[in-house]
């Protein structure tokens, strides 16, 4: 018996309805049978909690008397630039982002202790913020300087905007060469010392959706704490990612953008994160509900982490180079029993993401449901799927050359005698 | 009063060979805890260790091992775990060289076993919420 959105909404409004996370389904349906799980289970909670660079905030700041017009000038919040090139006192700050003064990897690895991501976390945690900022002055907003401390609760909007997070699978980072080199994966030590991961696995939400059957834009979720809503596919949506017969992808797939009210999120999941050698980010909690609307649909979430594989690949060379080379692949299931066979050789393994948080952020949102706090809401259009044809492409690069040529040729053309 | 420290010792090649813990012991009293060792003689050693005692004999105790030529290092430095900050993502498993992390099969928590910590200070920077925090 198929069920809608509607019907669930209305069992949720009566504290009704039947929710379970994606690790608890597993079992439960197994015991059951589909069917009957189908018909009993509304709702499947997903979580994941993991460093996602594609995050970012815009915040309008109010006006200054007289007025500053910061589009176009120069900002800094604790030091850390942001981007003005919007309205008048619109910014937009990015979880990479980094103070000007900041050695980098001059002094390699560098370290990155502070950044974007850890001005999002301040911000979210009620401190102060240092706002700098230098303008060029106009008739209609003559000021040309701005010192201020800035709070989330006074500043008229603060918008979380993440262009890309909740990867729908990813790579297992390993280092073939011989010294330590330092990733977005962590660091990764010689001669395959150690491998790193990047997902919750079963309960990561697209893992548990993996055709985008009910997730789509306008999708409501749990967002940082808060409430948050799915605003578009994220870039470098690849939904024509290689499958496995079970539709999970075993590679990097889907990915979603979110969009979310970032003064009802807490800051113990937008966490300021620093990865060494590499840069700053920001850890960011998500969990994304999935109605059961069918048995196919619940089939989905029954999802274990022995049925799916991710790509072993190497930082040192393969991924720098752009290389498609894989070194084989691995189940969630092997990775997270603390070793996997590679080459032959045992090596120790690490996660980037937090299964514990992810559980508790699937437990949170399965409380706010089961407590009718929390509504489904209907899709307005559907993520692109893999008929979708979409992939991700590399950069085609061309000579610039090419450009000043054509400009050459138009304008031979155009001063021509007609 | 009574001092509880972690030190790391680090022995010049001529006297690996002395017995120099055996006498933290008998002449000044002091009780000791070797976390990590490696000293054989004739080459240079570290020694880390918990070492405890009255304030006064643990004084004298380290006046001594510096009068005998062992470099002591970091006296009193430490690594502790905030755990506000640690997300229990696991990336520091497979950095410490001692194993003073773990995974607890049943929550997938990351478990930090303070005492096989030798203070080499990797996971301080390694760890991405910068839980690992470095006292002096
Ligand atoms: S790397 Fe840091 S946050 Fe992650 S488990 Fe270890 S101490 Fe906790
Ligand atoms: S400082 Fe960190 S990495 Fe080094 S021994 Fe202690 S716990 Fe392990």
């Amino acid at each position: 018996m198929a069920k809608t959105i509607a019907e669930i909404n209305e069992k949720i409004r009566k504290g009704k309805a039947v929710v379970l996370t994606a690790e608890e389904v597993i079992n439960i349906a197994k015991g059951k049978g589909v069917s009957r799980a189908a018909e009993e289970v509304d709702v499947v909670t997903t979580g994941t909690f993991s460093p996602m660079c594609g995050s970012g905030v815009f915040l309008n700041i109010g006006h200054s008397r007289p007025r500053i017009k910061l589009g176009g000038g120069k900002v800094c919040l604790n030091d850390v630039p942001v981007y003005t090139g919007i309205a008048a006192v619109d910014i937009f700050l990015g979880a990479t982002a980094i103070p000007d003064d900041d050695p980098r990897n001059k002094f390699y690895p560098g370290e990155f202790n502070y950044g974007g991501g850890h001005v999002i976390e301040e911000l979210v945690a009620g401190k102060d913020i240092r706002l700098t900022a230098t303008a060029y002055g106009t008739d209609c907003y003559p000021r040309k300087k701005l010192e201020t401390l800035i709070n989330i609760k006074d500043i008229n909007e603060a918008t979380l905007f993440n262009i890309r997070n909740a990867y729908q699978n990813y790579n297992v980072g390993v280092n073939l060469s011989d010294k330590v080199i330092y990733t977005y994966m962590g660091v990764l030590k010689p001669n395959l010392g150690n491998a790193h991961y990047a997902t919750a696995g079963q309960l990561s939400p697209l893992f548990n959706d993996p055709y985008y059957k009910t997730i789509g834009v306008g999708t409501k979720i749990f967002l940082g704490g808060g409430v948050g809503y799915v605003a578009w596919h994220g870039t470098q949506h690849n939904p024509t990612a290689l499958r496995g017969d079970n539709g999970v992808p075993r590679r990097g797939a889907g990915t979603l953008a979110v969009i979310g009210d970032l003064k009802q999120m807490k800051p113990q999941w937008l966490i300021g994160t620093s990865m060494l050698g590499y840069g700053c980010t920001l850890t960011v909690g998500i969990g994304v509900p999935i109605p059961i609307l069918s048995e196919e649909i619940l089939r989905y979430t029954m999802v274990t982490d022995a049925d799916i594989l991710a790509p072993i690949v190497d930082y040192s060379e393969a991924y720098s180079q752009m290389k498609p080379d894989i070194l084989g692949e691995v189940s969630y299931a092997e990775l997270k029993s603390g070793h996997i066979k590679i080459q032959g050789k045992d090596v120790l393994t690490g996660s980037l993401s937090s299964y514990p948080k992810a559980k508790e952020i699937a437990g949170i949102l399965k409380k706010w449901i089961e407590k009718g706090e929390f509504l489904l809401t209907e899709p307005v259009a559907s993520l692109p799927g893999a008929e979708s044809g979409i992939t991700f492409k590399p950069l085609k690069e061309r000579p610039i050359v090419e450009w000043e040529q054509n400009a050459r040729l138009q304008k031979n053309s155009t001063s021509l005698p007609a | 009063m009574h001092v509880s420290r972690r030190i790391v010792l680090h022995f010049p090649p001529n006297i690996t060979g002395q017995p120099v813990v055996y006498r933290l012991v008998k002449d000044f009293g002091l009780t000791f805890n070797i976390l990590k060792a490696s000293v054989s003689p004739g080459e240079e050693g570290l020694l880390v260790m918990d070492l405890s005692g009255e304030q006064n004999s643990y004084d004298k105790g380290i006046k001594y091992l510096t009068e005998v030529g062992v470099e002591i290092q970091s006296l009193s430095k430490d690594v502790v775990r905030d755990e506000s900050r640690c997300t229990h993502c696991g990336v520091c498993i497979t950095i410490c060289p001692t194993e003073a992390f773990s995974l607890e099969s049943e929550t997938r928590q990351v478990l930090f076993d303070h005492n096989k910590c030798v203070v080499c200070g990797l996971c301080v920077k390694a760890c991405p919420p910068r839980a690992m925090i470095l006292h002096f």
